[in-house]
C-alpha cells in the first residue's frame, strides 16, 4: 500500500516539476534557473509543514516521500550549477547554489513552524 | 570552457533549447507519461534506500546523502551522453533525466533533514550534512560529466 501511495505522489510530482519549470521560464529570459528554484522551495515548504504537523503514514508516503520528493530535485540543481560555471557565470552559479539552499531552509523552517502553530 | 552551441542550463527543460520548446506540442501526453513513470521508478528506489538505512533526527542522513550524490553523478554522465547523441531519443531526457533522476534525488528531504537536525539540537550534524551534500553533489555532477565525456572522446577517436 505504501508503495502505491509513494508511486501516486511521484506520478504527480515529477510532471508538475516539469510543467512548473516551463511555466516559470516562459515568463522571463534569464540564465538563472528560477523554475527549479521555485519547485525546490515549494517542496521544502510543504515537506516542512508535513513534518511539523504529523498527518499519518499514508499521507506522509503520498505527499511527503512521493510528491515532495519527486517535485524537488538535487540532480537538476547541481547540473544547472555546473552549467552556469561552465558558461562563465561563476557568480551566478554561487548565488544559485547558496541561494537555493538558504531559500529551501527558510521555506522548510516556515512550513514546519506554521504547521506546528496550527496544530496546537 | 564555454560551449556556445549548447545553451542548456536546465536538464529538466530549458526553453532556450529549441527541441525543449517544442517537445510538449506534438505528443504532450507521451512526454508527461514518460516523466511520470520515470519519476515513480526514481521515487520508489529512493524510498527503498531510505527505508533500508533510516537515521535518527540527530543523525547524519546517509541514505539521502548517497541518493543525492549518486543521482548527481548520473545526471552529469547522462547529459554528456545525450549531448553526444544530439539529444538521443526524444523521450530519453524526459524519462531518465526529468523522471528517474529527478524523482530519485530530492531537495525537500535535504532541507527538512537539516532543519530537523537544527530543531533537535544537532547543529554540527546539520552543518556537516548541508556542506557535504552540496559539495559532494557538485563534485559528483562534474565527475559524471568528465568521465562520460572522456569515455565518449576515446570511443570517437578509435
Amino acid at each position: 500500500m505504501t508503495v502505491l501511495l509513494i508511486a501516486l505522489g511521484a506520478a504527480v510530482g515529477a510532471p508538475l516539476r516539469y510543467l512548473t519549470d516551463r511555466a516559470v521560464q516562459s515568463r522571463h529570459d534569464s540564465a538563472f534557473p528560477w523554475g527549479t528554484l521555485t519547485v525546490n522551495v515549494i517542496g521544502s515548504l510543504l515537506l516542512g509543514a508535513l513534518v511539523g504537523r504529523p498527518v499519518g503514514p499514508a499521507v506522509t508516503a503520498a505527499l511527503g516521500t512521493g510528491f515532495c520528493g519527486a517535485l524537488t530535485t538535487y540532480s537538476t540543481f547541481s547540473y544547472e550549477t555546473l552549467r552556469l560555471v561552465r558558461g562563465g557565470n561563476r557568480l551566478l552559479a554561487i548565488a544559485y547554489a547558496l541561494g537555493s539552499v538558504a531559500a529551501g531552509l527558510v521555506a522548510a523552517t516556515v512550513g514546519y513552524a506554521v504547521a506546528r502553530a496550527l496544530s496546537t | 570552457m564555454a560551449e556556445p552551441l549548447d545553451p542548456r542550463t536546465d536538464p529538466d527543460v530549458d526553453l532556450r533549447v529549441s527541441a525543449d520548446r517544442g517537445e510538449l506540442t506534438a505528443h504532450p501526453a507521451t512526454v508527461l507519461a514518460a516523466i511520470a513513470v520515470g519519476g515513480v521508478l526514481g521515487a520508489l528506489a529512493r524510498a527503498g534506500l531510505q527505508h533500508a538505512a533510516p537515521h535518527p533526527p540527530t543523525g547524519f542522513p546517509w541514505a539521502t546523502f548517497g541518493i543525492n550524490t549518486s543521482g548527481c553523478l548520473l545526471i552529469g554522465a547522462l547529459m554528456a551522453v545525450l549531448g553526444h547523441l544530439d539529444g538521443g531519443h526524444p523521450l530519453a531526457r524526459p524519462f531518465l533525466g526529468v523522471g528517474v533522476l529527478g524523482g530519485f534525488t530530492t531537495f525537500s528531504t535535504y532541507t527538512v533533514d537539516i532543519q530537523q537536525a537544527l530543531v533537535t539540537g544537532a547543529p554540527g550534524t546539520a552543518l556537516a550534512y548541508l556542506a557535504a551534500t552540496l559539495l559532494g553533489a557538485l563534485a559528483a555532477v562534474g565527475l559524471g560529466d568528465a568521465v562520460a565525456t572522456g569515455a565518449l572522446r576515446r570511443r570517437t577517436a578509435r
